[in-house]
């Protein structure tokens, strides 16, 4: 599959990364490189193969229900790049 | 005291115990060390003050009679570690000038097992490389240079910076993370050792998240018994990190008794790649006649997958990762780039943040993950890594252990790489099988190619079969010999 | 009802319109999904974050496990399939007040799998509306969007609290059907405890799905109306939206899938365009977490410890107490009601237990505005009153200014009602004498009522109803009617 400029621009918006209509090109060309790449999987029948997720058979950790963490506005604003007051603060976002 | 530097842990630790030194003679060398290696630009948040603080605790609990297994000795961490106070970035710019209020647990054990911080240690970033060369704070020269060359060499990737800081003797040890051979392949380039635990041995809490499934923290040391006591140290259960395995950790420098008679020495046929460099095959073949010699029993074996591993892992680990940078966000932390609305700041940010090889892993991810491609690309790539899983089980139930190059060349020139993605991701092409299948694998210095360059071999076992693999790998470190340094050029 | 009766009809004839609903419960637990930050409403900005919450860099999420039991209970009261294995996934896409750039939820394997709600109609007929899944996953944060002309704030206080969102078939067909499957959602919720269905706090909020099509036709093209946060605002929010795109159908336009957003000042919907742009939320299984498995015994074991639940609770009041199914089902609407019924209907006759507390009680309530926990009158005391009309002692009418005095503001509110009826005197009186005297005073005062009254033996009333008003009502109406027939000479 190699994708197209206007499938770099539709990437590039998911992932929320502005690219210069300049380097839609080259984009698309190194993606396209990597898509061939691993394409080589095609190679492999995988049917009735059960995907393998996590590399560790464990239970899933509990936690139980106790309030043991917060209260700690300070650390949790000490790296905002912008707040007002106790709150973070953004562009205005239009709903 | 510039002998102190040419100490590996182990000396360093009976000195100490010894009182031959303190703790601050022991970290003044290091620090004086690291200044004058500057030109290697291995270290990237150099926090001296920070060390001598607390190499002079180390002292007064030695005086007081402490036995803690890194007890006053000078290490350095890579910069995916969050370290509370000590700014944070895996060399990103994404991530400003964040200072992480919080300590990650394996720094915070080698902290309570006594160790000693020098500084945060470059590397690619986020973890993405296998050169050093994408990292905000510049590439990492190798110490290493080619006989009679000055050309600058990379020291692997992505903790290259702490393959340098272990090899250039800035620090005894160093922390590093491997997501699909970003320990053990700077290490192979390096002369150093480089230690990838089993998946879940080390806790990932506090750790820069790159591809979760994958990522493990280990150490890169100069000898064998080194990576046993800074593995014991890091390793352990953690409460905070779902996929860390609640199970004992062993004694490592316990496991080390020389003795592997019997011990069944696996050789994967598919490791036998075309176009082989010819000094890298018959090092493997030295590496197979010390074993031999040493009483192991050599059983070749068949990995049948392994050609699958590289294309896997390039859809698996974007994948992961294309979420685990989504939080880069300039919205609480790190770089923020003002643009307008809210998703002109997030596009302006990421663009500025993001170096070119970080955004294109995130693109691959991105996409694969995507309606429609979904199930061809990422679904796909999981059952393949469910094949190569079952290729190792088999494989060892005919043996022990595995033994196999750690990379197909020795360390490059700067900037050789670089024009195609594609060449540099094939560095990983020995190494990435074992992050697939979540077993623990180790490089240890066998040899030089023809240009004076160290050279890796690589010992992969069964999971939680570390210490298998560090009693094998230390036969082998004596039987190899490896005494070879690189010149102290920079200086 | 059949679905008929349910039918718009539009310019261009009947429309059916088809409704699905995506409730978010929030869990009743102290902490938050994956975290130990507490889920407390109404905290000062950001205090109930942790560094997991705000997703920190190398932060990682260990499960609440009392959020997973919740789950599964809510999961049993909807008599809907538990799944011994699930996964949990990353919902990717970005937003100011989802810190990781993705919200952890079940996507392909859900908890719980499919149930049923019975709801209960006006008309008293009931109608099964399918469950289609029940998921566990993260709340996001609060972005508030009014306080500043360029900016908007952000409070992650929300942010990884514990959801259940418990998603229906498509089988509404009507705002009331909507309103009532909400109503009986919620009181599920609250009868197991899982949920506080709090929904002025957001505990409770509905996303509407909204179609419309000709009766008998494929469905047609949805509209997803985001949090809709009152039971009233479903019904208006429906009606709006329905009529939107009947309109929009017969003007020759198309309805395109879309999230929209209930403005409650206009009572309308619009469409909310920030979510719209590239809808592909690229889920996958969370590499930080591990599938959610647990053993078939322990679900057993919860099952067993489940309350009785609203419809078993309403079919009891019904065949035990003989109630009839309006007033069982007004009574089994709250756990608290309920209970308070049978306990003043212990021992006493249950119907009366039922007016007393429908028609005396729940009104009263309505009117000063409390909850019944506020209630001047306790079970005890209603109790009293009924035993006191069933010993003659006060007749019901009497019984029910006795109520008043009880409840209203006032010397005598929270007083037992023995003591009122002692001191004001209230007792009905028996004494045939006293009564007999008021009787010949009516009849000698009134000689034409008692000859149209030996005509129609009906206008004997006319008399009792005299001579209860002449005794202040404290006559007892079986000891008057007897002797006002003996009186008139007309064979009782
Ligand atoms: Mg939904
Ligand atoms: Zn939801």
């Amino acid at each position: 599959m190699s994708v197209d400029e206007a499938t770099v621009r539709r990437i590039a918006k998911l992932a929320r990364i502005g690219v210069e209509e300049t380097e839609l090109a080259g984009l698309a060309q190194e993606l396209s490189q990597i898509l061939k790449f691993v394409e080589q999987l095609n190679e492999l029948d995988t049917s009735g193969v059960t995907p393998l997720t996590s590399a560790v058979e464990t239970q899933i950790k509990r936690r139980i229900d106790e309030v043991t963490d917060g209260e700690i506005v300070d650390q949790v604003l000490a790296n905002a790049p912008s707040r007002d007051d106790e709150f973070f603060a953004v562009p205005k976002v239009v709903e | 005291m510039s002998e102190l530097v040419d100490l590996d842990l182990v000396a360093a630790r009976d000195g100490l115990r010894k009182k031959d030194f303190t703790a601050v003679e022991l970290c003044e060398a290091h620090i004086a060390q690291m200044q004058a290696a500057r030109p290697l630009n291995a270290v990237v948040h150099e926090v001296a003050d920070v060390a001598l603080a607390m190499a002079a605790q180390s002292d007064a609990r030695l005086a007081a009679g402490s036995s803690a297994p890194l007890e006053g000795l000078p290490i350095g961490v890579k910069d995916l570690f969050c370290t509370k106070g000590v700014q944070t970035t895996a060399c990103s710019n994404i991530l400003g000038n964040f200072t992480p209020t919080y300590e990650s647990t394996v720094t915070q054990n080698l902290w309570d097992a006594g160790a000693v911080m020098l500084g945060k240690l470059n590397n690619d970033e986020f973890a993405m490389g296998s050169s050093n060369e994408t990292s905000r704070f510049g590439a990492v020269i190798n110490p290493w240079r080619r006989a009679g060359a000055t050309e600058p060499l990379v020291p692997g990737g992505s903790s290259g910076g702490s393959s340098a800081a272990v090899a250039a003797h800035i620090g005894v040890a160093a922390t590093a993370t491997d997501t699909g051979g970003s320990i053990r392949q700077p290490a192979a380039f390096t002369g150093t050792v480089g230690l990838k635990p089993t998946y879940g041995r080390c806790s990932r809490w506090g750790i820069v998240a790159f591809a979760s499934s994958l990522d493990q923290a280990g150490p890169i040391t100069r000898t064998v018994r080194d990576a046993a006591i800074m593995l014991g140290a890091m390793a352990g259960h953690d409460a905070k990190d779902t996929t860390s395995i609640d199970a004992a950790v062993p004694d490592y420098e316990a496991a080390l008794t020389g003795d592997i008679r019997g011990l069944k020495v696996g050789i994967p046929r598919e490791y036998r790649v075309d176009g082989m460099a010819p000094e890298i095959e018959a090092l493997w073949q030295k590496g197979i006649d010390w074993l031999k010699s040493a009483g192991a029993e050599i059983v070749d074996v068949s990995l049948p997958h392994t050609h699958y591993a590289l294309p896997a892992y390039y859809i698996i680990a974007p994948a992961e990762a294309s979420s685990n940078l989504a939080r880069y966000d300039g919205v609480r932390y790190g770089a923020r780039v003002e643009n307008g609305d809210i998703n002109g700041m997030y596009e302006a940010t990421r663009a500025a943040g993001f170096g070119d090889e970080v955004r294109r892993r995130i693109m691959i991810g991105t996409y694969v993950l995507s309606a429609g491609y979904y199930d061809a690309y990422y679904v796909k790539a999981l059952q393949v890594r469910r094949l190569i899983a079952n290729d190792f089980s088999a494989a060892f139930e005919q043996c022990d252990v595995l033994l196999t190059p750690t990379t197909p060349s020795a360390a490059f020139a700067m900037g050789s790489n670089q024009d195609d993605p594609l060449t540099m991701y094939l560095n990983d092409v020995f190494t990435v099988t074992a992050n697939l299948a979540g077993v623990p694998a180790m490089s240890l210095p066998a040899g030089l190619d023809q240009d004076g360059l160290p050279l890796g071999l690589q010992l992969i076992g069964p999971a939680f079969g570390e210490e298998t693999l560090l009693r094998t790998a230390q036969v082998m470190e004596t039987a190899a010999g490896f005494t070879a340094r690189p010149q102290k050029w920079w200086v | 009802m059949s679905d008929r009766d349910n039918l718009i009809s539009g310019a261009t004839g009947d429309w059916e319109i088809v409704l699905g609903l995506e409730v978010h419960a929030q869990v009743a637990s102290k902490a938050k999904l994956f975290s130990g930050a507490s889920t407390e409403f109404g905290g000062a900005p950001n205090s109930h974050v942790s560094l997991v919450d705000a997703a920190m860099p190398g932060m990682l999420p260990v499960i609440n496990w009392f959020c997973v039991e919740q789950a599964v209970r809510t999961g049993l009261g909807l008599k809907a399939q538990i799944n011994l294995m699930s996964v949990f996934d990353r919902k990717n896409y970005f937003y100011p007040d989802l810190p990781q750039g993705y919200q952890i939820s079940q996507f392909k394997y859900p908890i719980v799998g499919e149930g049923v709600i019975e709801i209960d109609l006006d008309d008293g007929e009931v109608k099964h509306v399918g469950i289609e899944r029940l998921h566990l996953e993260q709340d996001a944060g609060k972005s508030m969007h009014d306080q500043h002309p360029s900016m908007s704030f952000v409070d992650l206080n929300r942010s990884g609290v514990a959801l259940m969102e418990i998603v229906s078939k498509p089988d509404m067909r009507s705002a009331a059907e909507a309103q009532a499957y909400v109503k009986k959602l919620r009181a599920i919720l609250r009868y197991l405890g899982t949920c506080d269905g709090n929904m002025e706090q957001g505990s409770l909020r509905a996303d509407v799905n909204v179609s419309v099509r000709r009766p008998g036709d494929p469905l047609g093209t949805r509209c997803e109306i985001k949090n809709v946060n009152s039971i009233r605002f479903i019904g208006q929010a429906i009606e709006y939206e329905a009529r939107r795109q009947i309109a929009l159908i017969e003007d020759g336009g198309t309805v395109d899938q879309e999230t929209r957003l209930f403005d409650p000042r206009l009572g309308e919907t619009r469409s909310m365009r920030s979510k719209e742009e590239a809808h592909d939320y690229r889920y996958f299984p969370d590499p930080d977490l591990v599938p959610l498995t647990f053993e078939q015994a322990w679900v057993d074991d919860i099952a067993s410890s489940l309350p009785e639940l609203p419809d078993d609770k309403k079919q009891r009041f019904m065949s035990h107490y003989k109630l009839s199914s309006y007033d069982a089902g007004l009574l089994v609407a709250e756990a608290e009601s309920a209970n308070f019924f049978e306990q003043v209907a212990q021992g006493r006759d249950a119907k009366m237990a039922a007016n007393m507390v429908v028609g005396s009680m729940f009104a009263a309530l309505n009117r000063s505005g409390k909850s019944l926990a506020e209630s001047p009158v306790s079970a005890d005391q209603l109790g009293a009153l009924i035993d006191l009309v069933a010993n003659q002692t006060v007749s019901t009418r009497i019984a029910k200014d006795v109520f008043e005095f009880m409840f209203d503001d006032g010397p005598d509110q929270g007083k037992d009602p023995a003591v009122i009826v002692e001191e004001r005197g209230l007792q009905q009186v028996t004494d045939t004498g006293e009564i007999e005297a008021a009787v010949d005073a009516v009849i000698a005062a009134n000689p034409d009522k008692v000859a149209q009254a030996q005509e129609k033996p009906k206008m004997a009333g006319w008399f009792v109803g005299q001579v209860m008003q002449q005794t202040g009502g404290k006559a007892n109406p079986q000891a008057v009617n007897a002797l006002v027939l003996q009186k008139l000479g007309i064979e009782g």
